[in-house]
C-alpha cells in the first residue's frame, strides 16, 4: 500500500501577505506545458479494477453541478438525490462497495437554490457549494458581491466558488485582484473560498500563474478554472501550470491548497488524464476531496457507463442510470 | 486486491504489452537469423553464432550468425550489379519501393515495437511512440525525395554502394535514418546492425522482401566490429555511413583513408542543457526528463551536461529530485513506466564504473531508487558539485546520468557548454527570445533546441561538429551525403604550342616570395626556401619553405580572425567585389605571368584570368544569397536550418589553373565567413603567393586569409593533424590524400579531397558552385518552438 498518508487533516491556507515578487517573474512556455500534457495518457496506464477504482474516486470528488436560469427546486432535488446516492444500488451490490457509501463531494448551484438543496440533503455529510460574487462575470459592485458570499454563508452553504474581476488580471492589478479575493475570503469566514480564474478570459499561462499566486495569497482554499460559461473551460494544460502554482505555493508556504476543473471535464478518459496529471505533479494527497474537486455535470452519468461495463462486461447505455 | 483497497491506494496498472506475437515470430525462423543478401535469405550451418539476449531478464532471445568474408563479398557485389538499375528505374519507381516499405512498417509496427523493447530493453512505450514511427517517417519523407529527385537534384547521381554500419541505441530508427535516404537516390546498401540489436533489422529484410525491393539492392549482414571494419573498407564500397562511438568513428576514418570514399560519421556526445534564470523551470525539469531519461539516457544527444545560471541552480536541483522521484521502472514491456534496462551488462558495468570511478575525484550523487543489476537496470541519476574538469563532465557516459554545474553570466554559460571535444546538440531553455536567438547560433552544435530537447524529425538534418562527427541525415541536407556531381568534366590542358619566353626584363631584380600570414607578409620559420620555375625550365621566383611552426603561425592568424564570420555578409561580399577590382586593374601583368608560369597561350592565360574575376564576383554575390532554409516539421514551430562558417579551413590547392583554382578555393569559404590557410601547389605557387600583393590592397582583415609555401605533403600532414582546423580542403595525388585522410582523425575534422587535375576550373557549373559552398559551410538546425 502506498505509504503517503492520505488522512491528514489539512490546515487552512490563511493566506499570506502580498509579495509580486513571488510571481511577478513567471513565464510559462505553452509549448513545453502542452508537451508534458500529451505524456499522462501514453505514459501511465489504468486498466480493469483499477480504473473502476480510480473512477469511483472521481465520483467522490466530483461537485455536482446546476448552473442554469431554469435551475428549479425540483429539478435541484433530483441532483442532490444523485449526489448522496451517485451509482444505483444494483451496480453498487456487484461492486461490492457498499461500505464506501460512496457520494459526489459536494453539489453546487445559485443562493436562490440553497434552501432546495439544504433539504433534499437532509444533514447527510456532503458539501454544499453556492456560485456567489455576481458568477458568472463577476462584474456587480463588490459590496452587494461580498453580500452575495454572506448571503449564501448564511443560507448554509460550506463552500463558496467565487469568480475573480477578470479586468484586474488582464490589466495587471495584482494588488486589486489581492484585495478582492482578501475580501471574499473574510466573508467566507468558516466555509471555504474556491477561487474561479475564468482562465479561457485572461490571456495566457502566465496570467494563469500569476493569477493563481495571487488568489492562493489572498487565502483561497481551492484554486479552480473556470465557471463553465466561458467559450474554453478547464483544459489540461491549463490545469497543470495551476497545479505547479499550488506545488510552488506548498514549497514556499507549507499550505496545501486545493484545485478544481470544471467545465469541459466531461467523461471518464478526460477525468482520468486529471487525475493521473494531479498525482504525478502533487501527489496522492492531492487525490482527495479536500484538495481536488471536478466541477461537472455530465461526467458522471459517463462513469456511471463505464463502471457498469466493468461489472456487467457489457457497455450501458444512458437511460439504464438515473438522470441527475 | 480488491477494489476497495484499489480505491485507497490509486496506484497504477502493471500492463503488459504481449509479447507473443514477436515471440512466434522469432519461432517462426527458428530463433536463428543468417544474412540477407542478394534478395536471399542465407545461412550457414557452420556459422559462427552471437547470443542476442533480452537485457531486461537476460534470456536468450535467438541467435544471428556472424557474416564471414566471402558472404560480405557476395553482398557487396549484388550490390554493386544491382545499383545501376535501381537508379535507372527512376525517381518515381524507387518512390513506389519506400512508400510500400513505409506502409508495411506501419502495418507491423507493433511487431516492430514489442521486438524493439525486447531486444534492446527500451520501455515499449517510447518503442511504440517515438522509434518506430519515426521510422515510418523517414521512409515516407524520403520516398518524397525519391519522387522529386529527378526534378530537384538532376544534377547529380547517385554514390553507388554504400556500407551502413548502426549502433544499438535505436536500431530500426537508425537503419531508417540510413536506409532510406541512401535508397531514395538511387544507391544500394549493404547495412550491418549492432550486434547487440539484429532482430528488427531482421524483420525489415522480411518487409523488403515483400515489398518488392530489387533483388540486391537492400543486403543486411551481421556480425560485431570487425564485420563492420571489414565492410567499411571493401574497395567496391562508395561510401560509409556510420553511427556509433566516437573511438569506432576513428577506426573507420583511419580504414578508409585514401579509399576516395564518402564518409558520415554520426559519434558521441556531451551535449548542453542550458537553463538561464528566466526559463520555465517547470518545463525545464520535463525537458530534462525527455533529454537524459529517454531511452534510459543512451542517446548520443542526451543533454547530459546541464549547465544551469547560479541564481536558480537549487531552486531548479529541488525540482529536478522531486521529479526523478515520480520517474517509475520495470519491466519494459510494462505500459506505466518511464526507464528501461541498459542494453546489456557491458553496458549497464560501464556506466556504473564510470559513475564509482568518477565520483572518486568529487561529486554529490542522487539518485532516487536502487540499481537492479539482474535487470540491467541503472537509476536516474543527479550528480552534483563538480566543475567542468571533472572527468564525469568531460566522457560521454551512455546512461541516465545528468551532470550539473552553474554559470554566472550567458557569455560564461557559452564557454562551458562550449567547452567539450564534441558538438552534437545543445538546449537553450530561457523565454526571453532575444537570448535564445543569440545563444543558438554560439553553440557549436549541429542542432539546436530552444526551449526543448530530443526533437527529430526527417525533414531536419541531424549530425554534428567537432569530434561528434560530420554529415547531416535527414532534410535535404542529409541527401548530398548519398549523392554526387554528374559528369565531372575533366580538365583539358591547353599548352602552349611553344612556352612563351620570359621577358628579360622583368628579370632583372631578384624575386623571393614571402608568406602571407596574419595580414603580414613573413619569411619562411626555417629560413629556408626554394625555387618555382617557369614552363620553359626558367627561374620564377624564390619562395619559403614552410615548416611546423609556419602552419602553426598561419592557423593561429586564422583562429584570431574568426570575427570575421559575425561581420556582415554585405561587407564579405563587398570585400571579395573589391578583390576582384584590384585584380583587374593588374591585368596585364597576370596574362603574361600565367602564359610565362604555366606554359599557356595568350588566350588560355585571358580565359583563366577573366574566370577569376568572374569567380570573384559570383562568391560575392552568393554571400548574401546563400540561405538556410526553415523545415517543415510536424509540430507549432519553425526549424530553422541555419548554414553557418566551418571555421578554420586548411586548403591545399591542384595543380592546375593556379591562379583561378586559388581563387575558386578562397573566395567561397570566405564568402561564407570562414578564416583559410592556403598551400599552395609546389608546381606554380609563386602565382598564389603574387596575389598576396592583391589580397594587401583589399581591405581583407588579417588572418581571414593565411597563405603557406612549402613541401605539400607535410604541410598537408601538418594541417591535417591541427586540431584548430576544422576542415582540410585537399587536390593532391592519392599518397598525400591518403595522409590528409588519416591524419584527420586527430580532432576527427571534417575532409573534403580530390583527385589532382580533376575538373576544369573555367567552367562551374551551377552543382559544383553549391557544393563548395556546402562545404564551406555547416548546416545547423534549431528548433524553435512557439505558442503563449
Amino acid at each position: 500500500m502506498n505509504t503517503e498518508n492520505i488522512q491528514s487533516v489539512l490546515v487552512r491556507n490563511p493566506g499570506i501577505e502580498f509579495n509580486p515578487d513571488i510571481f511577478s517573474g513567471i513565464k510559462i512556455n505553452r509549448s513545453a506545458v502542452e508537451k508534458r500534457c500529451s505524456d499522462y495518457s501514453v505514459r501511465r496506464s489504468i486498466k480493469k479494477q483499477k480504473q473502476a477504482a480510480w473512477l469511483m474516486k472521481v465520483i467522490s470528488l466530483i461537485d455536482l453541478t446546476t448552473l442554469s436560469g431554469d435551475d428549479t427546486n425540483s429539478r435541484v432535488r433530483r441532483l442532490c438525490r444523485k449526489a448522496l446516492s451517485p451509482l444505483n444500488e444494483r451496480l453498487v451490490e456487484s461492486l461490492s462497495i457498499e461500505s464506501l457509501n460512496l457520494t459526489t463531494a459536494a453539489v453546487c448551484v445559485y443562493y436562490d437554490m440553497l434552501n432546495a438543496a439544504k433539504k433534499a440533503l437532509n444533514g447527510c455529510d456532503i458539501n454544499l457549494a453556492a456560485v456567489s460574487t455576481g458568477f458568472p462575470a463577476g462584474l456587480s459592485p463588490l459590496p452587494l458581491r461580498i453580500e452575495e458570499i454572506k448571503y449564501s454563508v448564511a443560507a448554509g452553504a460550506n463552500e463558496i466558488d467565487i469568480v475573480i474581476s477578470r479586468r484586474h488580471v488582464l490589466q495587471g492589478n495584482w494588488q486589486k485582484l489581492y484585495e478582492e479575493v482578501r475580501s471574499f475570503r473574510e466573508a467566507c469566514g468558516e466555509s471555504h473560498l474556491k477561487t474561479i480564474l475564468a482562465t479561457g478570459e485572461i490571456g495566457n499561462l502566465s496570467n494563469i500563474a500569476k493569477a493563481s499566486q495571487v488568489c492562493m495569497m489572498a487565502g483561497a482554499d481551492f484554486i479552480k478554472t473556470s465557471t463553465g460559461k466561458e467559450p474554453v473551460n478547464a483544459t489540461l494544460p491549463v490545469s497543470l501550470v495551476m497545479a505547479r502554482m499550488i506545488r510552488d505555493y506548498y514549497e514556499q508556504t507549507g499550505y496545501m491548497v486545493g484545485f478544481k476543473p470544471a467545465g469541459g471535464v466531461s467523461d471518464s478518459k478526460t477525468a482520468l488524464q486529471y487525475m493521473v496529471m494531479v498525482k504525478e505533479e502533487l501527489g496522492r494527497r492531492w487525490l482527495e476531496p479536500d484538495l481536488l474537486r471536478f466541477g461537472a455535470s455530465s461526467l458522471l452519468s459517463d462513469i456511471e457507463r463505464q463502471l457498469d461495463h466493468f461489472a456487467s462486461g457489457y457497455y450501458s447505455t444512458y437511460y439504464r442510470h438515473p438522470l441527475a | 486486491m480488491t477494489i476497495i483497497e484499489s480505491f485507497k491506494e490509486l496506484d497504477y496498472s502493471q500492463s503488459m504489452e504481449s509479447d507473443s506475437l514477436a515471440y512466434d515470430w522469432l519461432k517462426k525462423y527458428g530463433n536463428r537469423f543468417g544474412q540477407y543478401i542478394d534478395g536471399e535469405f542465407t545461412s550457414q550451418e557452420k556459422a559462427k553464432l552471437i547470443e542476442v539476449i533480452n537485457p531486461s531478464d537476460s534470456s536468450l532471445l535467438a541467435k544471428i550468425e556472424i557474416a564471414d568474408k566471402k558472404q560480405i563479398d557476395v553482398a557487396v557485389k549484388a550490390a554493386l550489379n544491382s545499383q545501376t538499375s535501381w537508379f535507372n528505374v527512376g525517381g518515381h519507381e524507387r518512390s513506389k519501393v519506400l512508400y510500400a516499405l513505409a506502409r508495411s512498417l506501419q502495418k507491423h509496427a507493433r511487431l516492430a515495437s514489442v521486438l524493439e523493447t525486447l531486444d534492446n530493453g527500451k520501455p515499449i512505450r517510447e518503442s511504440r511512440d517515438a522509434d518506430i514511427p519515426l521510422a515510418i517517417r523517414h521512409f515516407y519523407h524520403h520516398a518524397g525525395w525519391a519522387q522529386l529527385q529527378d526534378t530537384e537534384l538532376s544534377g547529380y547521381a547517385p554514390i553507388g554502394v554504400a556500407a551502413q554500419i548502426i549502433p544499438w541505441n535505436f536500431p530500426l530508427l537508425m537503419l531508417a535514418w540510413k536506409i532510406a535516404p541512401a535508397l531514395a537516390m538511387g544507391n544500394s546498401i549493404i547495412l550491418k546492425p549492432a550486434e547487440q540489436t539484429p532482430l528488427t533489422a531482421m524483420l525489415f529484410a522480411h518487409l523488403c522482401h515483400d515489398a518488392g525491393v530489387p533483388k540486391g539492392v537492400v543486403n543486411i549482414v551481421n556480425g560485431a566490429g570487425d564485420t563492420g571494419a571489414y565492410l567499411a573498407a571493401h574497395p567496391k564500397v562508395n561510401k560509409v555511413a556510420f553511427t556509433g562511438s566516437t573511438s569506432v568513428g576513428r577506426e573507420i576514418r583511419k580504414s578508409t583513408a585514401g579509399q576516395g570514399k564518402k564518409l558520415t560519421l554520426e559519434l558521441g556526445g556531451k551535449s548542453a542543457f542550458l537553463v538561464f534564470d528566466d526559463a520555465d523551470l517547470d518545463s525545464a525539469v520535463e525537458g530534462l526528463v525527455d533529454s537524459i531519461w529517454f531511452n534510459q539516457g543512451e542517446v548520443c544527444c542526451a543533454g547530459s551536461r546541464l549547465l544551469v545560471q547560479a541564481s536558480v541552480e537549487d531552486k531548479l536541483h529541488k525540482k529536478i529530485k522531486q521529479r526523478m522521484k515520480k520517474l517509475r521502472s520495470g519491466q519494459p514491456l510494462d505500459k506505466s513506466i518511464d526507464v528501461g534496462s541498459l542494453v546489456s551488462r557491458s553496458q549497464y558495468e560501464q556506466v556504473d564504473s564510470l559513475v564509482k570511478n568518477g565520483l572518486d575525484k568529487g561529486g554529490n550523487i542522487y539518485q532516487p531508487s536502487k540499481s537492479r543489476p539482474e535487470n540491467n537496470y541503472y537509476p536516474p541519476t543527479l550528480i552534483t558539485d563538480i566543475e567542468s574538469s571533472h572527468p564525469l563532465a568531460q566522457e560521454e557516459i551512455f546512461g541516465p546520468v545528468l551532470i550539473s554545474m552553474s554559470f554566472r553570466t550567458q557569455r560564461e554559460a557559452i564557454e562551458l557548454a562550449n567547452n567539450t571535444r564534441y558538438g552534437l546538440t545543445a538546449s537553450v531553455w530561457s523565454e526571453n527570445i532575444n537570448r535564445a536567438m543569440d545563444v543558438a547560433p554560439k553553440l557549436k552544435s549541429g542542432v539546436v533546441w530552444i526551449n526543448s530537447h530530443n526533437r527529430f524529425d526527417a525533414s531536419c538534418g541531424f549530425g554534428g561538429v567537432k569530434e561528434s562527427g560530420f554529415g547531416r541525415e535527414g532534410g535535404k541536407e542529409g541527401l548530398y551525403e548519398y549523392l554526387k556531381l554528374k559528369d565531372p568534366i575533366i580538365i583539358k590542358k591547353n599548352k602552349a604550342t611553344k612556352p612563351i619566353k620570359k621577358d628579360p626584363k622583368n628579370s632583372s631584380i631578384d624575386r623571393t616570395l614571402k608568406f602571407y600570414i596574419g595580414g603580414k607578409q613573413v619569411r619562411p620559420d626555417g629560413g629556408y626556401s626554394m625555387a618555382t620555375y617557369n614552363a620553359d625550365s626558367s627561374l620564377a621566383a624564390w619562395i619559403g619553405a614552410g615548416n611546423r611552426k609556419d602552419i602553426r603561425n598561419a592557423v593561429d592568424a586564422a583562429c584570431k580572425a574568426k570575427g570575421w564570420s559575425s561581420s556582415t555578409a554585405h561587407i564579405r561580399a563587398q570585400i571579395i567585389y573589391y578583390l576582384a577590382e584590384n585584380l583587374s586593374t593588374r591585368m596585364d601583368e597576370w596574362i603574361e605571368r600565367l602564359q610565362v608560369s604555366c606554359g599557356i597561350d595568350c588566350k588560355s592565360s585571358l580565359n583563366e584570368f577573366n574566370a577569376s574575376i568572374s569567380r570573384l564576383f559570383s562568391y560575392a554575390a552568393w554571400a548574401d544569397k546563400f540561405d538556410g532554409l526553415a523545415h517543415n516539421a510536424p509540430y507549432r514551430g519553425v526549424t530553422i536550418a541555419l548554414p553557418e562558417a566551418v571555421g578554420v579551413i586548411a586548403q591545399i590547392a591542384p595543380e592546375s589553373q593556379p591562379l583561378l583554382s586559388s581563387i575558386s578555393l578562397i573566395a567561397p569559404a570566405i564568402a561564407m565567413g570562414n578564416c583559410v590557410v592556403f598551400i599552395p601547389d609546389e608546381s606554380n605557387a609563386n602565382i598564389a603567393l603574387e596575389l598576396i600583393q592583391v589580397l594587401e590592397t583589399s581591405d581583407i582583415p588579417p588572418g581571414v586569409i593565411n597563405i603557406v609555401s612549402g613541401d605539400k605533403l607535410s604541410l598537408s600532414e601538418q594541417l591535417a593533424g591541427h586540431a584548430e582546423v576544422d576542415s582540410v580542403w585537399c587536390w593532391a595525388d592519392n599518397s598525400t590524400i591518403s595522409v590528409v585522410e588519416s591524419t584527420s582523425v586527430e580532432n576527427l575534422k571534417r575532409t573534403w579531397c580530390h583527385q589532382n587535375n580533376d575538373r576544369d576550373w573555367t567552367v562551374l557549373r551551377h552543382e559544383e558552385d553549391q557544393e563548395f559552398l556546402r562545404q564551406a559551410t555547416e548546416i545547423k538546425n534549431i528548433w524553435t518552438p512557439y505558442g503563449d
